[in-house]
């Protein structure tokens, strides 16, 4: 049995019929090839596969694709394309924030959404908003230290005339 | 200028040294990696695997049938279908003599090995459907009796882990000097412990995955591989399934975390491979997270007895020490699972002058999953036991921990030493660390703190710990053990048309940075700048053959290869530009993109000229001129069979004696890699490497009942570090280059996780000191520290 789904994917109108038990994980990656989202635990521990639905981050891989329907869906792929986290690209780039690049697509949106909800975190509330996001390779400092140079990059364009 | 008399690397090095970027890290920040999980082949099939769901048994019947009926299934697959394809593999190794491990195959055979042993092999149209499949395969085990602890494993009427075996040991070895007894008897004191280290694993965030390709028609199999060694693989793949060489080729594209889990032969990934030259097309395998924890090598579980044997002045005079470890039910192959605990009784008391030593080790079969080499490969317990033993005779003798270790490490004006298990050191820096290291933590203030807080029931606790580590190995890590491991890495750089360069090398790249350095090593040698230098690593077919990534060799073996083969070609260059311009080759430079007179620098011509003369207008070239733009070497580590580093960590907790939870406040590393190569990727390293120390002796910990049963392998159950428990990471270096490479760089992909856990549990036991209690067992849970304070 499958069910016919519309949705709006990284601002393209998507028509798919899937099975109800496809994830939305699955969903991006393999009818989409939408690949930047990525699969780590499938059990909603690890963050790698954080997309924004509706401009919520949720876990891919709890949320059935059947339930987007109707939806919109931003990924990792819509946000870099969008210019919407170039500065976050640019601050973990300058601060090699990220090695094997797994978690990073992850902890990209998940750093977009802690921005978009707390423009002025400290670093404790970086490091509290990470909680979720598993990076085995960088120790999570040079993240937080991107992640707040960010916040203060953003800070200090509103100040400065322009 | 010819290859011996170009000036030093610093003096020539405008980019070795330098904090640049990692060009490759883009892609990977706009969801543009290419991982082996991401990859799509025409008629691919996924795989499955139907596991043993229990740690030892004979297998009565599996039953296919009703799998194979199941929708998306195109085949079940089970040991006698794959088996014979395959010649068996043993994972033992010449020079650890005496050594046993039982053949293993592909899938089991007639008995059951461990809880998740695979033991058939579903092919579906889809993953979701072969996982369907997978839950209709009876499978009629007769359940065993299982070997789970070590101990009881090597008691005379314990049954064997695997058929074949005589006993349940895999290894004994004992390493002693000769007045090892007479430097007990003679001791004003002697420290003593019993310590537990707990399995843990990798927890890659992109798990085991493989796609394997065998096209039939023109007999080549392709295998995308998530490893860090695909020229290992691709001998293996060859050997194993009587292949041509050059019919195989391995792809190592981008990897999700590698840390030495990923360079282990699995059975899984034979199973691939094997399916797909069955069946002709490709078949794709990538683990789910719940199936890795139960097939991807797990590591350490060590249990330890030790003592330090001091005068009267708290110089050191011997250890002796007795290892057990608990290894799997076979040793794993190419690399054995000895390597871990042999590394563990040579490391013992490395920083020291200690002049005796008595280590053994014994390996053990279990029907567990297998142990293996994993980042810092025996370091950590090494370091932990001769660390917490240190602090414990700092405490008998009222010497202050910073005060006993400047007593007896190696002096700095020493080398070369030979340690008392037998290492060659070239120059290590420990005094240098130690200081730095002090001054770094702001040490006496934080005592002073650490006193007043205890005034007010807060338990701070310091703890430090210097390390040495091995980087750099030579043949005598595996390939004089008959291990088809390689110890060269090899390089090919060319000038393109353009002016532009290639480098086309053996070592490889899972995010440390291996390309970035690479290209800063090879720009310097031709003039140019990095960005202009593109690095290709990780497939066999279009790089030269080499060990690749591991035990710290990137840099130091990869680098150097990469700076000779530089070299090469800039005396090529230099010999075809003298020939252009009318001049003596020794005259002339590479500098900016061009050919510049050596003395003055002023510019010749561009790189880009002698590309288009060379490719395009090689008439134009008197007579007899060489053309070629394109230079291969290959480089052997000769001297020291490894180039060992050092440093020292430093740990600032705070325990709650209430509860047993310990935070971690700030940790410290002072780091000597010899020459840096880029400081902002080493500093990353090193902060990476202390979080995969700080988790195991912290939270990480692979958990089995009496039965033999993994009872936390889930990511909801297992901890692993996250960003909320980790502290801030203050980084300092000092630089002692090796004399044996032109390039002077030694390994650090391991440093940081050899001593962050000894660290870490020195400054725990000085948090309980208060209070005469003590922890010797990782991962130190609030409940084990609750029960150190008599609690529990």
């Amino acid at each position: 049995m499958t069910m016919d789904i519309e949705l709006t994917v990284n601002g393209e109108h998507v028509r798919e019929s899937v099975e109800p038990r496809m994830s939305l994980a699955d969903f991006l990656r393999e009818r989409l090839q939408l690949t930047g989202t990525h699969l780590g635990c499938e059990m909603g521990a690890c963050g790698a596969c954080l997309v924004l639905l509706s401009g919520k981050p949720v876990h891919a891989c709890l949320v059935l694709a059947v339930q987007a329907a109707g939806e919109t869906v931003e990924t990792i792929e819509g946000l870099s394309e969008s210019g919407a986290i170039a500065d976050l690209q640019a601050a973990f780039h300058d601060r090699n924030a990220l090695q094997c690049g797994f978690c990073t697509t992850g902890m990209m949106v998940n750093a977009h959404a802690l921005l978009g909800d707390n423009p002025a975190p400290e670093r404790a509330e970086i490091r509290d908003a990470l909680s979720g996001n598993y990076c085995r390779c960088t120790g999570y400092e040079a993240i937080v230290d991107a992640i707040d140079a960010t916040a203060r990059k953003r800070a200090s364009d509103v100040e400065a005339p322009a | 200028m010819t290859l011996q008399d170009t000036n030093t690397a610093a003096a020539r090095a405008p980019h070795i040294g330098q904090a640049h970027r990692r060009q490759t890290a883009r892609r990977h920040l706009a969801g543009r990696g290419r991982f082996v999980s991401d990859i799509v082949l025409p008629r691919m099939l996924h795989a499955a695997f139907v596991r043993s769901p229990m740690a030892r048994g004979r297998i009565l019947e599996i039953d296919t049938r009703d799998a194979e009926q199941s929708p998306g299934v195109v085949r079940v697959f089970t040991a006698r279908d794959l088996n014979p394809s395959c010649k068996p593999w043993t994972g033992t190794l010449d020079h650890f003599a005496t050594m046993v491990s039982a053949p293993q195959n592909i899938l089991a055979e007639e008995e059951v090995l461990w809880a998740g042993h695979p033991v058939a092999m579903v092919l579906a149209r889809t993953r979701a459907e072969a996982e369907d499949a997978c839950e209709l395969v009876m499978l009629d085990i007769e359940e065993g009796e299982a070997c789970v602890d070590g101990h009881a494993a090597l008691t005379g009427d314990a049954p064997r882990a695997a058929p074949g075996l005589d006993s349940n040991l895999c290894f004994q070895t004992v390493l002693e000097t000769m007045a090892v007894d007479a430097a007990f008897a003679g001791a004003a004191h002697v420290v003593e412990g019993d310590f537990t280290f707990g399995r843990h694993t990798a927890v890659t965030l992109e798990p085991r995955s493989v796609v394997a390709d065998f096209d039939a028609a023109s007999e080549q199999l392709t295998v995308h591989h998530g490893t860090q060694t695909p020229y290992q693989f691709q001998d293996i793949y060859a050997r194993h399934f009587g292949l041509a060489e050059s019919r195989v080729r391995v792809i190592a594209p981008d990897i999700g975390g590698s840390f030495g889990m990923k360079l282990h032969l699995y059975n899984e990934e034979m199973a691939t491979v094997a399916a797909s030259l069955k069946l002709g097309r490709p078949v794709k395998f990538v683990a789910d997270r719940l199936e890795s924890f139960v097939s991807d090598i797990h590591a350490r579980d060590h249990k330890v007895s030790a003592r330090m044997a001091l005068d009267a002045e708290g110089t050191i005079l011997a250890m002796e020490v007795d290892d057990m470890t608990q290894i799997g039910a076979f040793s794993t192959y190419p690399r054995t699972s000895v390597a871990e605990g042999n590394q563990v009784v040579r490391l013992m008391g490395a920083p020291y002058r200690m002049p005796d030593y008595r280590g053994r080790l014994s390996v053990v079969f279990q029907n567990k999953v297998q142990t293996s080499q994993y980042r810092a490969v025996g370091h950590p317990i090494a370091c932990a036991v001769t660390e917490a033993l240190v602090d414990k005779a700092a405490a008998r003798l009222g010497l202050d921990p910073f005060e006993i270790r400047a007593r007896n490490v190696v002096p700095d004006d020493a080398y070369p030493f030979v340690s008392a298990t037998g290492y060659s050191f070239e120059k290590l820096s420990h005094e240098a660390c130690l200081a730095k290291l002090r001054e770094l933590m702001d040490y006496d203030a934080l005592r002073a703190e650490q006193a007043a807080l205890r005034e007010r029931g807060i338990y701070r606790g310091i703890g430090i710990a210097p390390f040495v580590e091995i980087t750099n190995p030579g043949a005598a890590f595996y390939g004089v053990g008959g291990a088809r491991i390689s110890a060269q890495d090899g390089a090919v750089v060319r000038l393109t048309p353009s002016g532009e360069v290639q480098c086309a090398i053996s070592v490889t790249e899972q995010g440390q940075g291996t390309e970035t350095i690479i290209s800063q090593i090879v720009a310097d040698q031709l003039g140019v700048a990095p960005e202009q230098v593109k690095v290709t690593t990780g497939d066999t077919d279009t790089t030269p053959s080499g060990g690749a990534t591991w035990a710290c060799r990137g840099a130091g073996i990869g680098g150097e290869t990469a700076l000779r083969a530089g070299r090469k070609l800039q005396g090529q260059i230099l010999a075809l530009a003298g020939q252009i311009l009318q001049s003596d080759p020794a005259d002339l430079a590479l500098a900016d993109g061009h050919v510049v007179d050596a003395q003055s620098g002023t510019r010749r011509m561009p790189l880009a000229e002698i590309g288009r003369i060379a490719t395009y207008r090689p008439d134009t070239l008197p007579e007899g001129a060489d053309n070629s733009l394109t230079a291969a070497e290959h480089f052997a580590p000769s001297g020291y069979p490894f180039d060992f580093t050092n440093g020292i960590q430093a740990s600032l907790v705070e325990v709650d004696v209430e509860t047993g939870i310990v935070r971690l406040l700030k940790h410290w590393v002072v780091e000597d890699c010899g020459r840096i190569i880029n400081p902002l990727l080493v500093d990353e390293q090193i902060r990476g490497g202390v979080v995969q120390g700080l988790g195991p002796a912290l939270f990480e910990e692979c958990l089995y009942d009496e039965t033999g049963q993994m009872t936390n392998a889930s990511l909801a159950d297992y901890l692993v570090p996250m960003a909320c428990e980790m502290p801030d990471i203050v980084i300092g270096h000092v630089e002692t280059p090796t004399n044996d490479t032109i390039l002077g760089a030694k390994g650090v992909g391991e440093a940081g996780t050899a001593a962050a856990g000894a660290a870490a549990l020195n400054a725990v036991n000085d948090a309980l000191s208060p209070f005469k209690a003590e922890i010797r067992q990782t991962p130190m849970t609030p409940l084990r520290i609750l029960a150190a304070l008599g609690h529990v």
